[in-house]
């Protein structure tokens, strides 16, 4: 059996979603085909920013790719919960329109204790994302 | 504020106290933003560059449900939102700002069911940048549960302007 195709951890990534009350208020969800996956954020008014431009809160954009961020992670490892953040910057490189927004992560190093993740977010085209985040995460120890 | 050597000039530019134009609007500023609404924090006092809010805890904000810890991403959003905020009060005319990019760092947990008090500074102001810090809070500042820095781009004259 190909692991690359069957990823256990796969339908673990949707129940989590769903036990997450603030994904949920988001209204965020997950495509995963083996470790790659793709994070959807249906757009809905709550989440703009700016009425007058009808652009995307950046905290909501933020907090979409901390979570993406953070089950990638959990999708590629052996830990038994989500980790926890330790920092993040975020750039805001274009405005988010009102309209659905995709991001995905990459983890750049999976070290024993923390992980470095960058995610990005992207609407129409994913050569212009809208907005790129860089993470670490406490991968050990509590 | 009244008299002053300004008092000259036949025709000063006209300043404005902005952080005194939004502490009389602070519900205002807050019923324009959908996601401010949706993740209910309120900003409770407004000074020159400097800004205090209050982030409640709220069940639907929650992002770690066995302990009951709302989400980084509503702390993100409350920082991001003060210290915009913190820039426009730190002006002479009345301008929005746009996010450059901002970082935050996780000190510790919040705790369970209780308030978040969010604080945010401009310390310097360029024409076109303002910088800012912000931290979050349960009691002092000694004990930090996270801090924020970010740049803001300030927006041309008017953008958005026309909305209250």
């Amino acid at each position: 059996m190909n692991p690359q195709l069957t990823n256990p951890r796969a339908d673990e990534i949707d129940a989590i979603l769903k036990r997450i009350p603030f994904a949920q208020t988001l209204g965020m969800r997950c495509e995963v085909l083996g470790d790659e996956m793709t994070a959807i954020l249906p757009f809905q008014e709550k989440l703009i920013g700016n009425i007058a431009i009808r652009a995307l809160h950046g905290g909501a954009i933020a907090s979409f790719l901390e979570l993406t961020a953070m089950l990638q992670v959990f999708l590629v490892s052996d830990m038994p919960r989500p980790p926890k953040p330790i920092n993040l910057t975020i750039d805001y490189l274009r405005q988010g329109h009102a309209k659905d927004l995709y991001a995905r992560a990459y983890v750049l190093k999976m070290g024993r204790r923390m992980a470095s993740v960058r995610a990005e977010a992207w609407q129409e085209n994913r050569a212009e994302p809208v907005t790129a985040l860089m993470a670490h995460f406490l991968v050990a120890g509590e | 504020m009244e008299s002053g050597p300004d008092c000259m000039s036949d025709k000063p530019k006209e300043q404005y106290d902005i952080a005194a134009i939004m502490n009389e609007n602070i519900n205002v500023m807050r019923d324009v933003v959908p996601w401010a609404n949706e993740t209910s924090f309120r900003v409770t006092k407004v000074e020159k560059g400097h800004v205090f809010g209050v982030q409640p805890w709220a069940e639907h904000l929650v992002g770690d449900p066995e302990t009951g810890i709302i989400h980084g991403g509503v702390i993100t959003t409350f920082l991001d939102n003060l210290c915009g905020m913190a820039c426009t009060a730190a002006m002479t005319e009345m301008r929005f700002v746009a996010t450059i990019d901002l970082r935050i760092d996780y000190m510790r947990p919040a705790d369970k069911r209780r308030d978040i008090i969010g604080e945010a500074e401009c310390y310097h102001l360029t024409r076109s940048v303002c910088f800012t810090r912000a931290w979050a809070y349960h009691e002092t500042r000694d004990k930090l549960i996270a801090t924020a820095a970010g740049t803001f781009a300030i927006n041309k004259a008017r953008l958005g302007g026309s909305t209250t």
